[in-house]
């Protein structure tokens, strides 16, 4: 398929592909095995000024958008989503700077991070509080020329590794959802500490670790936007992250049927090849298939955001729902296409189906991102009635 | 720190062909890349630009689809480049090449260090960069395999040996030569791959680097290529039949009673 993209995305695309076959691919299972953070390999992608792409040239960036983000995601992701999820989850950290940073904030924190000196992170989710973001308790509290901060934070990627932190904390409980507010928290702040690093079942690469603020003090010029706006901060921040969740899924997803389909043409049984017995040329031809639409759907989404439109939390809802559903189902039959195979660590399936999971949960789970199709389907056709 | 990286382009070693007649390289067609040991060199380059700043420029002495390779260097990093082209350096033996090189040095106002690869993958001898420390009049340490200090003023290298290694402090000005071990060369970056896109390397002729056409090319060298020739295959193959079980414990067989490896009980 031809998405006719422009010299400088094919670019973007090759960079990613060289790094992912070069890099990654050779060190992707030791990574996994031992649940190593992929510190060699973040420099490479810093070298390669990776994580500039979505950062506007005046602070250091390429001035990329949502499309180079997702082309450079699913490169990636086609060799390991664990290594994936960490660059991403800069760009999650980022992007309430960059939507609501005022000019201080944007020129101290961003060319921090499109050099890659700096990852950062994003810190919504709680132990109480997971898709029901709503009912945060972290606390920030306005002191003279500070905010104090208290609670904590759980399962927060990047969590222990990165320098700058967009943190969700309530300023006004008597507000509700118009109560919470955004902060820019520094590795270092007084108070602020990393606390269990988590053990998973997939993206093992990743750093994923509670974050402590115990009378966290910071200076007030860190909060983003407005006090009250902490929501909008956090959707609009899912709004751009999300068509990146659907690329990490066509790529994993990509990575999948690469390995079955050549194990298939490879693989002998009954005295020929098993991709010549229809039930698995079959489940071979509906893997690519489903790739190839969620991967239409994600090109499509990435570039509908890019074009400035404001009404994207369906499209991008969408863009994240579909190709982590195929994620999930395409990496499946690629274990099941190796058959014994798939199932050894000694070949990469087995990682995809446990990386493919995560896709289907994070950055709002997939029924939540079905809720969302959903209110706003009800919003439309319910329009003028 | 002024670095001066020497690129030479090669062919791609996966398709090159001799020439039956003439016994010399067929060129065309070939795909060119950058001679694979220069890679380690500005891999090098980059990495002590990284320590103590600087500038990097790529010299490189070839035909005019050598400024190909040079756009490919400003993919990498490299700050510019200079192709030194003119058909009188044709045929140039590394006595010859190194004079062209030399003078290219002088042309880009000299350098406080030029980083060589330890050899050129088609000519092979590993004489360039020692030929041109010494036109230069610049103290060398050639198989640098780390640079453990940089300053402004000198290095402090470990030079491969076969046993272990030398720790040289080398004064600066200076030309190493490296090897694999000083670091796996990175991907080219984005930013260096865009602005390759428009970059033209600027060009300088015999004329332009004061060098007269008895000094360069065919007529500057001492050496004459007589024969170039792929030797033949001196390997004998054998087919191992039946199923893999018996065809792999036989080869085992065969690797023992050569003494190739040893079977513990
Ligand atoms: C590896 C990893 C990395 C993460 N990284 C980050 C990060 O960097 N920053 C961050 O802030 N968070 C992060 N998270 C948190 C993640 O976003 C949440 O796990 C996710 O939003 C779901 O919340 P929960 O796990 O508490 O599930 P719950 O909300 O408890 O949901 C449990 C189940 O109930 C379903 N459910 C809940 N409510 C509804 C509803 N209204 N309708 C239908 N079904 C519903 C869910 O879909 C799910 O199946 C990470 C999580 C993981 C596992
Ligand atoms: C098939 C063949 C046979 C040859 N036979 C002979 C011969 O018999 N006698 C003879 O004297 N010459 C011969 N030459 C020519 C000559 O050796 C080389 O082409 C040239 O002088 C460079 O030497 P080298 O390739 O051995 O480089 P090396 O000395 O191996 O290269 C070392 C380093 O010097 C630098 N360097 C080398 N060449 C250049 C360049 N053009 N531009 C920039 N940097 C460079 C690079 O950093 C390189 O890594 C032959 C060439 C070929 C291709």
């Amino acid at each position: 398929m031809d998405y006719f993209l422009s010299e400088d995305q094919m670019m973007i695309r090759d960079l990613c592909r060289q790094i992912a076959e070069e890099r990654i691919k050779p060190v992707r299972a030791e990574l996994d095995e031992k649940e190593q953070f992929p510190r060699e390999l973040m420099k490479s992608l810093a070298q390669a000024d990776l994580f500039g792409l979505i950062i506007p040239e005046q602070y250091g960036g390429l001035g990329g958008g949502c499309l180079e983000n997702c082309i450079a995601v699913e490169e990636l992701s086609r060799a390991c989503v664990g290594v994936s999820t960490t660059f991403a989850a800069s760009f999650l950290g980022a992007y309430p700077i960059l939507l609501f940073g005022n000019e201080a904030q944007k020129s101290k924190y961003l060319p921090l991070i499109a050099s890659g000196e700096q990852l950062a992170a994003f810190a919504l989710t709680e132990s109480a509080s997971g898709s029901d973001a709503g009912s945060i308790q972290t606390q920030a509290r306005r002191e003279g020329d500070e905010y104090v901060i208290n609670g904590s934070k759980q399962w927060i990627t990047n969590g222990g590794e990165a320098g700058i932190y967009s943190v969700i904390a309530i300023t006004d409980r008597s507000k509700g959802a118009r109560g919470a507010s955004a902060f820019i928290v520094e590795e270092g702040d007084p108070g602020f500490s990393v606390g269990k690093k988590e053990i998973k079942l997939g993206i093992r690469a990743s750093a994923t670790a509670e974050l402590i603020f115990n009378e966290c003090r910071i200076p007030a010029d860190r909060l983003l936007a407005k006090e009250g706006m902490g929501f909008i901060v956090a959707m609009r921040t899912f709004d751009k992250s999300r068509p990146g969740v659907g690329a990490q899924a066509v790529g994993v997803a990509q990575g999948a049927l690469d390995e079955a389909a050549s194990f298939a043409r490879t693989r002998k049984q009954f005295d020929k090849p098993i991709i010549t017995f229809q039930a698995v040329a079959h489940m071979l031809a509906d893997m690519a298939t489903k790739i190839e639409a969620a991967r239409a759907l994600v090109y499509s989404v990435a570039r509908y955001v890019d074009s400035g439109a404001k009404d994207i939390s369906k499209a991008g809802a969408m863009a994240k729902l579909f190709p982590t559903d195929i994620a999930m189902e395409v990496t499946t039959n690629a274990v099941q296409v190796l058959g014994g195979h798939g199932y050894m660590r000694d070949y990469p399936v087995e990682k995809m189906m446990r990386d493919a999971k995560i896709l289907q949960i994070y950055e709002g789970t997939n029924q939540i991102q079905r809720n969302v199709i959903g209110q706003e389907l009800n919003k439309e056709y319910g329009r003028g009635k | 720190m002024k670095i001066i990286v020497c690129l030479k382009q090669v062919p791609d070693t996966a398709s090159v062909k001799l020439d039956p007649v003439t016994h010399t390289l067929k060129r065309e067609g070939v795909a060119a890349v950058i001679n694979p040991f220069d890679l380690f060199a500005l891999e090098a380059a980059l990495q002590l630009r990284e320590r103590v700043g600087g500038q990097i420029l790529a010299l490189t002495m070839g035909p005019p689809q050598a400024a190909e390779m040079l756009r490919e260097a400003i993919g990498y990093g490299v700050d510019e480049g200079l192709l030194l082209s003119d058909r009188a350096f044709a045929g140039a033996d590394t006595w010859a090449t190194t004079a062209a090189l030399a003078a290219g040095v002088r042309h880009l106002g000299g350098a406080d260090l030029v980083i060589c690869g330890k050899q050129a993958v088609d000519g092979d001898t590993a004489q360039v960069g020692p030929g041109l420390a010494q036109r230069l009049g610049l103290p060398q340490v050639a198989f640098v395999k780390a640079i453990r200090e940089a300053s402004a003023e000198h290095l402090v290298v470990e030079r491969q040996m076969d046993d272990g290694y030398d720790l040289v402090d080398l004064p600066l000005p200076a030309l190493i030569t490296v090897v694999r071990e000083i670091g796996e060369p990175r991907p080219p970056s984005l930013k260096g791959k865009m602005r390759a896109k428009k970059y033209e390397a600027p060009l300088a002729g015999a004329a332009a680097l004061g060098l007269a056409e008895d000094q360069v090319g065919l007529k500057g060298s001492f050496t004459q290529v007589v024969e170039v020739f792929a030797p033949g295959a001196a390997g004998q193959r054998e087919m191992l039949p039946g199923p893999a079980e018996a065809a792999g414990r036989a080869v085992i067989d065969r690797l023992v009673a050569d003494k190739v490896i040893l079977l513990g009980s």
